[in-house]
């Protein structure tokens, strides 16, 4: 199509802008768009770059904080960490185009996430990956885990970060949309960070990095949208992943942010060209002018249009200091990357783009961005699940089920995944994947970084609040389990049509627990993504916010994992369950697996008693009294003694259980903010919990080779672990 | 010792191998860009792993073909030690400094996990810090390491004491089940006729740090040290 061919609504319409957002462009135009100026609205207005349907929500988290250098709206949350160092982090999402083509969407998605961080002059030191497939039985699903883990793979062990934590889970909510969100943490100096805003009119404007194609040409687009019964189809606007060049981009960029070359730069993700030169033209408050015939092409022909829409993946865009071209120049020279002048910045305040000696394209930057629709979309708020009575709920026989819920698959061991990640690349993981968190050493000065993807989609879907609520705190709660102080987190919210009112409720009730946890917990939000519109002919994912967490310790030698360590050890309950029945059973895994039921209100949140049982704990380990720790989570208490048999090897006498609550909800119960620790120390760590008027009770010993509950017999730790490890690779070497 | 770290693009693991020989030696080594025309004087050259030109083509292919590489030939060729990690071990055999060839594992995945390993010839300058026959835990990282090579091939590394590691149980013995990823005759590293050469592909330099999982790797290191200082 030609750049000057007619535009109408309709065409417009095609590209995802409604009626009145034609309007208004033409309106800030002053006349009707061409092709290349329609793209370009139609890109920086999609949900996935305007952000139209969740800002007004996002607003509401709290996003500051003591530590924070830098929160939303840049490339990637910043925030201190003492000794003058910064950890830069982020998650993103690539859902769309991996339930398209798994091994390319995922492997792009880990290389785009990687770009925001090491544009702002970290050097990436970890990934994590948060999963979520459909139903193990629907016939797309075991394509998908092995595409996508292959894609994460692939990308992530040839850059050389390693990847070192995440969740896999299943559920048919996502038979058509799977969720595949990737984290990537980075390590800076504080005073090196850089950023997106241009400065300096005159200054060059440079493109290094991979050339341009036709590959992902309004990928933002499709991924503002739903899909309908022929995603296959979308398969070119799928991108194409090069770790390899990425790999080299890093290594050259870091080279080059060593110098004072680098006024501003914004790696080329969504809406490529479009929105880096947007956002770093906006941010400035200034104008940019690209040459696009000066722009490296992998194709011949390539229109305006398509050079600016193309999502060509490790590209970035850099205003140079003056004089600074020849050094950048030899620089990339060496890494042997493209490297091309194609514009320089202005004080106009126009996106001018030129090819062919003619201006394809003239677009006012402010109104572009401050003008971008906005929308406060009706949403309602869904009746309150009716509670699940324990005491009704059949008496079985607690091991057999156990036995059943680790090999389920939500709970079963996903080495299956890990171990096809490179977890160990620089030399610095200290607990690797499998527990509560990862933990990274940071060599320099001894510190360490936990690190932790956690959402609960069943319980978001059945109470949003409560739901965003247990995300944010099961998260501070898995950092605290190592031992680390959470510092911030990042977050990525999956959720499904917006336009629809009850997605939207979910979508503002999520919003609000998370809130709350936030402020309670004194938790801050630095980064996050938005990905909508994930249906498919109607039906929506479970409402799922993932949330990236990251914490620090001072020594990383005082990190503590989940493995029992040592017979005779006692074992200890830090928490009580605040469900008088003796344990909460509503949307839990239990109620799930054994029963077959997905009702039930989820577990409600205390923040006040989360904060105070983390510190302790905290402070537990801190002073060497913990050998081991755990948070109780999905599956509750026997689950969570189970895994730490499992990961240490060694077996568990459980003492006599409470007679005053069904023994299933004592045991399967799902209640929040609640620990278990190893301690050769009890008496201390029980006397110290008192003068905290903490609850904590001893339920256990370590010791021999089986799990023993009193009146339920026994089961071998050896049997439990070849049931937690079969299930994923049985399932997968079915396919 | 002096140690040359020779980095191409695309290496990604000179960083830990660093560490492991500054851990040993007490001071950096030396990093080369494969561009540089001549390597310096060294006791050791490492070549890391990683993914030298993205292993676009085969494994180590690319770098094999690098100008660095025939530098590294000659100073092979002259006795000086050299040492290929995993990638490294993979640019080894592409140059035709070690026999035989790196093929994808059989689960036809990338698999990270800590393998055991027996040292099966201690009499060199690479494995004189373990005794012979001593087991060692150390993790593997990689895609392509099914070592394979025709049967005259491995008879004469057998016969002449040139298989360096074979990847067996806790306890050493040589079980299919622990052989990770298919190596005929669960070969995991050889030597060169002189053993002046080693190629392997797990990774001793991931295994020198308590506070990591293991010192295992460390003997590699100190044992390289003590003989070549």
């Amino acid at each position: 199509m030609d750049n000057r061919s007619n535009v109408t609504p309709e065409l417009a319409a095609e590209m995802g802008l409604s009626p009145e957002e034609f309007d208004r462009a033409v309106a800030i135009l002053g006349r009707t768009p061409n092709l290349t100026e329609l793209g370009i609205f139609s890109a920086m207005w999609s949900e996935h770059c305007s952000y139209k349907s969740s800002k007004v929500w996002l607003k509401t988290l709290p996003t500051t904080g003591p530590r924070v250098i830098c929160g939303p709206g840049e490339n990637a949350g910043v925030v201190d960490i003492g000794d003058g160092e910064a950890v830069v982090f982020k998650i993103e999402s690539h859902n769309h185009p991996s339930f398209i083509e798994p091994y390319q969407g995922a492997a792009t998605g880990v290389g785009g996430i990687l770009r925001d961080v090491f544009t702002m002059g970290a050097r990436p030191i970890a990934m994590l990956n948060s999963l979520r497939f459909g139903s193990p039985d629907h016939p797309k699903t075991r394509h998908l885990v092995g595409g996508v883990v292959a894609g994460i793979g692939g990308y992530g062990n040839c850059v050389g970060v390693p990847t070192v934590g995440g969740e896999c889970q299943f559920h048919p909510a996502y038979n058509g949309n799977i969720l595949v969100n990737a984290m990537c943490v980075g390590l800076a100096r504080a005073d090196r960070i850089f950023y997106s805003a241009a400065a300096g009119p005159g200054n060059l404007v440079i493109y290094v990095g991979a050339k341009t194609g036709r590959d992902g040409i309004h990928g933002a687009t499709m991924a503002s949208a739903e899909f309908g019964g022929d995603a296959g189809e979308m398969r070119p606007t799928v991108q194409v992943g090069d770790p390899f060049t990425e790999k080299l981009l890093i290594e050259a960029c870091l080279e080059l942010m060593e110098t004072d070359a680098i006024v501003a730069i914004q790696d080329m993700g969504a809406a490529g060209l479009t929105s880096s030169a947007v956002e770093m033209a906006g941010k400035g408050g200034l104008g940019i002018e690209l040459d696009l015939d000066h722009v490296p092409v992998r194709e011949e022909g390539m229109s305006p249009y398509e050079i600016m829409l193309s999502e060509s993946q490790e590209r970035m865009l850099m205003i140079l200091a003056p004089g600074s071209e020849a050094l950048a120049r030899r620089v990339f020279d060496k890494w042997e990357l493209d490297f091309a002048v194609i514009g320089r910045v202005t004080e106009t305040g126009r996106l001018v783009l030129r090819m062919h000696g003619e201006t394809a394209a003239e677009i006012p930057v402010g109104p572009l961005v401050t003008e971008a629709p906005l929308y406060q979309r009706p949403w309602t708020r869904r009746d309150p699940a009716v509670d699940i009575d324990a005491a009704a709920l059949p008496e079985r026989d607690p091991l057999p089920c156990l036995k059943l819920l680790i090999a389920s698959p939500d709970l079963a061991s996903k080495r299956w995944v890990w171990e096809q990640y490179d977890y160990l690349v620089q030399g610095n993981t200290v607990k690797r994947p499998g527990g509560d968190a990862a933990v990274i050493r940071i060599a320099e000065t001894g510190k360490a970084l936990a690190l932790k993807t956690d959402a609960t989609p069943r319980y978001c879907r059945a109470d949003p609040e409560r739901g965003g609520m247990q995300a944010v705190a099961e998260n501070w709660r898995n950092l605290t389990a190592v031992g680390a102080v959470p510092l911030a987190l990042t977050d990525n919210m999956n959720f499904g049509n917006p336009e629809k009112p009850e997605i939207m409720g979910e979508f503002v009730g999520v919003i609000e627990g998370m809130r709350q946890a936030c402020l309670a917990l004194d938790y801050p939000v630095v980064s996050g993504n938005v990905s909508l519109y994930n249906e498919t002919s109607g039906s929506a994912i479970l409402p799922t916010p993932v949330i990236g967490g990251v914490g620090l310790i001072a020594d990383a030698g005082q990190a503590v994992d989940l493995a029992l360590k040592q017979e005779g050890n006692a074992l200890i309950l830090i928490g009580e369950p605040v469900d008088q029945r003796g344990g909460h059973l509503g949307s839990s895994l239990y109620l799930r697996e054994i029963e077959g039921r997905e009702d039930g209100p989820p577990p409600p949140v205390d923040l006040t008693a989360e904060r105070r049982r983390g510190d302790f704990v905290r402070g537990e380990i801190a002073a060497g009294r913990v050998a081991a720790c755990h948070d109780i989570s999905d599956g509750g208490l026997l689950v969570a003694v189970a895994e730490m048999a499992m990961a240490g090897g060694w077996g568990v006498a459980l003492d006599a259980l409470p007679v005053s609550a069904p023994r299933h909800a004592w045991l399967f119960g799902e209640d929040q903010g609640r620990y278990l620790i190893e301690t050769g120390d009890p008496e201390v760590v029980l006397a110290s919990a008192k003068s905290m008027s903490i609850y904590a009770q001893c339920i256990g010993r370590v010791g021999g080779s089986e799990l023993t509950v009193p009146g339920a017999g026994a089961i071998s730790v050896a049997e439990l672990r070849a049931a937690n490890e079969a299930w994923l690779p049985g399932y997968m070497a079915q396919g | 010792m002096k140690a040359v770290v020779v980095i191409f693009p695309g290496s990604n693991r000179e960083h830990d191998v660093c560490l492991a020989l500054k851990r040993a030696t007490g001071h950096e080594p030396a990093r080369i860009w494969h561009r540089e025309g001549s390597l310096p004087d060294a006791d050791l050259i490492v070549l890391p792993g990683g993914f030298a030109y993205g292993d676009y083509l085969r494994c180590g292919a690319m770098a094999a073909h690098s100008p660095i590489m025939r530098e590294v030939r000659a100073r092979a060729d002259r006795g000086t030690p050299v040492l290929g990690i995993c990638n490294g071990f993979q640019v080894l055999t592409e140059a035709g400094m070690l026999p035989g060839a790196l093929l994808p594992n059989r689960t036809l995945t990338f698999i990270c996990r800590d393998v055991h390993l027996r040292v099966e010839n201690n009499q060199t300058i690479f494995t004189c810090g373990y005794s012979a026959g001593q087991t060692i835990r150390v993790p593997t990282a990689h895609h392509d390491g099914n070592y394979t090579a025709d049967p005259g091939t491995l008879d004469r590394l057998e016969d002449r004491g040139l298989v360096a590691f074979r990847y067996c149980s806790p306890t050493g013995e040589l079980v299919d089940s622990d052989n990770v990823n298919g190596s005929t005759r669960a070969i995991a590293g050889i030597f060169n006729e002189t053993r002046t050469v080693l190629g392997l592909m797990p990774h001793p330099e991931n295994a020198t740090d308590p506070l990591l999982g293991g010192t295992d790797g460390q003997g590699l290191f100190d044992g390289l040290v003590g003989a070549l200082q």
